[in-house]
């Protein structure tokens, strides 16, 4: 089997020849326009256009577009490539959901530890005050690099999430469009191609890419804004086939409110990365075009405001912290009723304010922007409105309380990271109307305040979620058990150690540490009988607790990677749940339900005697 | 159960998914567009550039009548007639074609030997929106005359029936979308506001 043979190695030498051609190209244009051959950042736009084309047009994903295009049918294809090991439809276009799920699932726990090694790097300077190894510059680039490989990580592992799990739970054959779920996939590949590449040139605006920072400086920006810009393609085209999905394929008794309850998150999260999405696609587009054709859609010198990108990029990325949280919310939702042996308390509720907080978080984004110098008049409307989402939040808390009151808990792995994930999201909650508040976030505004409070927020939201996830579903993914011991051993290890990176973060905040900035005066917070200040303390701790999580996420590769040779036989159903993906074999096979199933009850009905979900439809049924 | 019903059954099934689909996408597209409409108000609020008012008019009255043809020729293949399905494809083109080299040659001054623009993409904020707005609408312009091309020379070969032709449909449905765009675009770039100097 030659190399050449696996979908992506195409791709890539694809992308490579892609790039080369749209550089050539774009000298040619400037010559025959007059101007000089090469200018970094004009020839730099057109070939990663160019390559980011090669690329998926080399690794398949475009072609039966091609033939459909000049009139050749393609028929539906299914199973591993013929003739090929199995494992090579893994590297390589395929249609299936359940493989397009574990390919993401894959991209994202690299882009997880991408991200993760960026902090390292920074969290190793801030320990102590003064600059050690990195200048301000690389300084400034790795915290951005943090920043944008994190959201990679977070938007492809809830694409994992939602394409492995979602057509299994609603007993559907496949997604609505799988062609063009394979390609809102691979998008992703030379999207993380282009942001790493940004790092030859740096880019030091933070992860945000205000302008007029972004509008100046190296041209490793425009590597970012095209980056995020396929980014976004992927997540547009993502889940306008999630809801699809959804909405079109459910099976027969299923009405939308006995939908595992997972699947509500993901509506939400959908709803919002439909539409919003187009607003950052949008501005970072015209980030781009200031920088390439001097549009001065944000210059005040030519008539811009600096204001409007904010606002552009706010009413997205508010959003798009609940297209992150939503799915990890519903991973609770699911895990707990399970191990609680008890109905989910107030299903309905819980349903329908996952909706109710992607529509409201459309109405906060100006809580960025308190000490922007927009009208103050903006200010109390956008306050309040902020407040109003610890409305919907709440009743999901109570929801989560409720159903764990009274229930018979066991506590394996998946149930101790859910029960980890609520305390976390808890204390991002709670520190979260210090910055809601005008008043107090005037003076917390840009401050590592800020910092701890979102890490404790995604975290919960998103982080802790996804590792429950990957622990629970590992058994229906694999048809094997992960090791248990290990698998606690990295909840008690990440659990403390995140609880003092975030509230070290959030103290050495107070203390007046300022985000992006890599020094910071050593005396903040006063000295102590240590010989070290308070900051300096508690920066230490930040840096320790950021190594332990490191360290417990390594285990966990390690457990997951080794279980998958030498793990226990899972059976099919071992944590006997309800729900219809756990009815059928563990693999799931290749065509996931033989026979149509029938939802006849309510999804979590645990520990009611004679209720069922979901029936399996026999020969004899219509 | 003949399989010639569960195949009837199965292109009914996979239509409602794919107009579902075309949907979603323009739910996605109106947020696209709404931000550039947006950006125009933030910045130029009750102001706008001195524009060619009769390029403006007559890009807009072709565009509207390229909607007319497309639909004509939708209408030609549900009742068969090819002629008029073909037909009507080819003067979508056509009107297409115009509306854009009227915008890039004579709003954008592409060509400025032949044809001098007022207005460049740098010069000011009145360039950058102009330029920004009718940009996007353009590349929607070119996707959709694209999509056209392809409908056409598909249609020609056969591979559309009056029962099944989402290939026409779905394009058909796209260029009123891209029109209904531009009815917004329009008062948008050349009538609301006074003229800035
Ligand atoms: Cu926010």
């Amino acid at each position: 089997m030659s190399l050449m043979s696996l979908g992506i190695v195409r791709g890539f030498v694809w992308q490579i020849a892609g790039t080369i051609i749209g550089i050539v190209f774009a000298v040619a244009m400037r010559l025959m326009m007059g101007m000089s051959p090469w200018a970094t950042e004009p020839v730099w736009v057109v070939a990663i256009l160019f390559g980011s084309m090669g690329f998926l047009i080399g690794v398949g994903s475009m072609t039966d577009w091609f033939k459909w295009m000049v009139g050749i049918d393609t028929p539906m294809r299914h199973g591993p490539p013929k003739g090929k090991p199995a494992w090579t439809r893994y590297f390589g276009v395929d249609y299936n959901h359940k493989v397009i799920g574990i390919q993401y699932t894959i991209t994202a726990i690299f882009m997880l530890a991408v991200g993760g090694a960026f902090a390292i790097i920074f969290r190793t300077e801030l320990a102590r005050s003064g600059l050690q190894f990195l200048n301000p510059g690389q300084y400034n680039t790795f915290i951005g690099m943090h920043g944008w490989a994190a959201i990679f990580a977070i938007f492809i592992g809830i694409g994992g999430m939602a394409n492995y799990l979602v057509p299994l739970m609603i007993g559907a054959e496949d997604m609505a469009f799988p062609r063009l779920n394979a390609f809102a996939f691979w998008i992703n590949i030379p999207a993380i191609v282009w942001l790493l590449a940004s790092l030859y040139h740096g880019w030091d605006a933070g992860w945000t890419l205000y302008p007029l920072l972004s509008t100046r400086g190296e041209p490793g920006f425009q590597f970012v804004f095209l980056s995020v810009f396929l980014l976004g393609f992927s997540s547009i085209l993502g889940s306008l086939n999630l809801i699809a999905t959804m909405l079109m394929m459910r099976p027969k008794g299923m009405s939308l409110f006995r939908m595992p309850i997972f699947c509500w998150g993901v509506m939400g999260a959908s709803i919002i990365q439909l539409t919003a999405t187009q607003f950052i696609a949008q501005s970072f587009l015209m980030l781009s075009f200031e920088r390439t054709l001097g549009m001065p859609f944000f210059n005040p010198d030519g008539g811009g405001s600096p204001l409007l990108f904010q606002h552009l990029f706010w009413f997205y990325s508010h959003p798009a912290v609940y297209v992150w949280v939503l799915p990890g919310l519903g991973v609770i939702s699911e895990i707990l009723p399970v191990f609680a042996r008890k109905p989910l308390f107030g299903y309905r509720w819980i349903a329908l304010s996952s909706i109710a907080i992607a529509l409201v978080g459309f109405l906060v984004w100006g809580h960025h922007m308190f000490t922007s110098g927009y009208a103050n008049s903006l200010r109390a409307p956008f306050m309040l409105a902020t407040l109003l989402v610890a409305v919907p939040t709440g009743v999901k808390f109570f929801s989560w309380l409720g159903t764990l009151w009274g229930g018979k808990l066991t506590f394996p792995t998946p149930m101790l990271f859910a029960l980890g994930a609520i305390s976390v999201f808890l204390l991002g909650g709670l520190s979260g109307p210090p910055l809601a508040l005008v008043g107090s976030d005037l003076f917390l505004h840009d401050s590592y305040f800020v910092i701890g409070h979102f890490h404790a927020t995604i975290f919960g939201g998103f982080v802790f979620p996804f590792l429950a996830a990957l622990y629970f579903w590992y058994p229906k993914v694999t048809g094997r058990m992960y090791n248990e011991t290990l698998g606690k051993l990295h909840f008690w290890i990440m659990t403390p150690a995140f609880w003092m990176m975030s509230v070290g973060q959030m103290s050495v905040g107070v203390m007046g540490m300022r985000r992006r900035i890599a020094d910071y005066d050593p005396m903040l917070g006063g000295m102590t009988s240590s010989g070290l200040s308070a900051v300096e303390i508690g920066q230490t701790v930040v840096t320790i607790s950021a190594f332990l999580i490191a360290f417990s996420i390594l285990l966990m590769i390690y457990n997951l990677l080794n279980s998958a040779e030498v793990g226990a036989l899972a059976g099919n159903n071992p944590w006997r749940s309800r729900s219809p993906e756990w009815q059928i074999p563990s693999p799931a096979p290749e065509h996931s339900y033989a026979t149509p199933i029938r939802v006849v009850g309510e999804p979590y009905d645990y520990g009611l005697p004679g209720s069922t979900y979901v029936t399996m439809a026999t020969a004899g049924d219509d | 159960m003949s399989s010639a019903t569960t195949t009837a059954e199965a292109y009914r099934t996979q239509l409602r998914m794919n107009r579902m689909g075309l949907w979603l996408f323009f739910v996605s597209e109106v947020f696209l567009f709404g931000g550039l409409l947006a950006t125009r108000f933030y910045l130029w609020g009750n102001t706008r550039p001195e524009l060619d008012q009769s390029i403006g008019l007559i890009v807009t009255s072709v565009l509207l009548l390229s909607s007319l043809s497309m639909n004509l020729s939708e209408k030609g293949l549900e009742h068969n007639n090819r002629r008029l399905f073909l037909g009507g494809l080819v003067f979508t083109f056509v009107f297409g074609l115009v509306f854009l080299v009227g915008v890039m040659v004579f709003e954008w001054g592409l060509f400025p030997a032949f044809y001098e623009g007022h207005l460049t993409p740098g010069e000011n904020v009145y360039g950058a929106v102009v330029f920004a707005m009718t940009g996007m609408h353009a590349l929607h312009v070119i996707t959709g005359l694209a999509f056209i091309a392809i409908v056409w020379n598909l249609g020609r070969k056969g591979s559309y029936s009056p029962e099944r032709h989402w290939g026409v449909e779905s394009c058909a449905i796209y260029w009123h979308f891209v029109d209904v765009v531009w009815i917004f675009f329009y008062p948008a770039l050349y009538l609301i506001g006074h003229v800035a100097h």
